[in-house]
């Protein structure tokens, strides 16, 4: 049972399309997808830092962490985002959000 | 052997976690099965010998994004029930295009495995043994990649500040201390002198 960088692309390419599904299916609701996308950016980590063991180069690891700053960053902005939207109209249905727009 | 035993039982924990979090009625719920999920994607960093980036997931995500997801969640007063509406109506275009998505991958995942360029390496290429997983990083991070370090911190501060703007409101009911108009308060500001005839006295209105 040898684990080959095949094994953890594919990990990775499975959690990546769960996160698109994930998108399609909730469309209504802002937290699942914003839940979606992280589980996106935790597949392409994945592959990152696959790739740096196998290649035995750190800077997958590097770039890796990269994508952990931008997503953090990115959930912290969509939530508060969210909790002004909730604030200013009382639910968090997606399809009514071009209410937002200026 | 074991090391195959660890990979399988961590991904199929983390494919399962990650189904159930979109596929979970309550979002809570779909929190705790995203704490799942990073968890066992920080046991296959582990696997994979990124110690740093896996104790980094767990510190960042674990113990701050799904925290936050979780406070957020709870805060909301949402009815979810109403919000699941068009699961079933949405559910064979996502499949379809979940489809697509994955037969792509897994087509160009075998184009790579023939022949690709990491095609020869059978396992994780032994690190450096003089230097650790921390230290190899940031032998890295601080000398290659330190302007793109300093830009992820300001990325961060300015997701910081976005945040706070967004969501701080100022209640106009609520008396605050204004410093500047504090400090900017001076006698003639302050105090008004009225010239009393004797024995008129004053008037209350005529104070004001």
């Amino acid at each position: 049972m040898v684990v080959t960088l095949q094994h953890y692309l594919a990990v990775a390419a499975i959690l990546f399309t769960i996160g698109v599904f994930g998108i399609f299916v909730n469309r209504k609701n802002v937290i699942i997808i914003l839940m979606s996308i992280e589980l996106i950016l935790l597949s392409v980590n994945i592959n990152f830092v696959a790739f740096s063991a196998y290649l035995n180069d750190v800077s997958g690891q590097v770039m890796a962490m990269f994508v952990l700053t931008v997503a953090a960053a990115e959930a912290a902005v969509g939530l508060a985002i969210l909790v002004t939207f909730f604030r200013n109209r009382g639910d968090i249905a997606v399809d009514h959000a071009s209410v937002m727009k200026g | 052997m074991l090391q195959g035993i660890a990979f399988y039982v961590l991904a199929a924990v983390t494919v399962i976690g990650g189904l159930l979090v979109v596929t979970a009625r309550n979002p809570v719920h779909s929190v705790l099965w995203l704490i799942l999920t990073f968890f066992s994607a920080a046991g296959l960093f582990v696997l994979l010998g990124a110690e740093f980036l896996a104790m980094l997931l767990v510190v960042v995500y674990v113990g701050a994004v799904a925290v936050l997801f979780l406070f957020v969640v709870m805060m909301l007063d949402v009815d979810f029930v109403r919000l699941r509406e068009g699961f079933a109506k949405y559910l064979p275009l996502a499949v379809i295009v979940a489809g697509v998505l994955l037969a792509e991958m897994v087509m160009i995942s075998l184009v790579v495995a023939q022949g690709g360029a990491v095609a020869a390496s059978a396992g994780p290429a032994t690190p450096n043994p003089d230097a650790t997983n921390v230290e190899a990083l940031g032998r890295v991070l601080y000398t290659d990649y330190v302007y793109i370090f300093q830009a992820a911190g300001i990325v961060l501060l300015i997701a910081m500040i976005g945040a706070i703007v967004l969501t701080l409101r100022h209640k106009p009911n609520i008396k605050r201390q204004d410093v500047s108009r504090q400090v900017g308060r001076d006698r003639n500001k302050a105090m008004e002198i009225k010239s009393v005839p004797t024995g008129a006295g004053v008037k209350p209105e005529d104070l004001v």
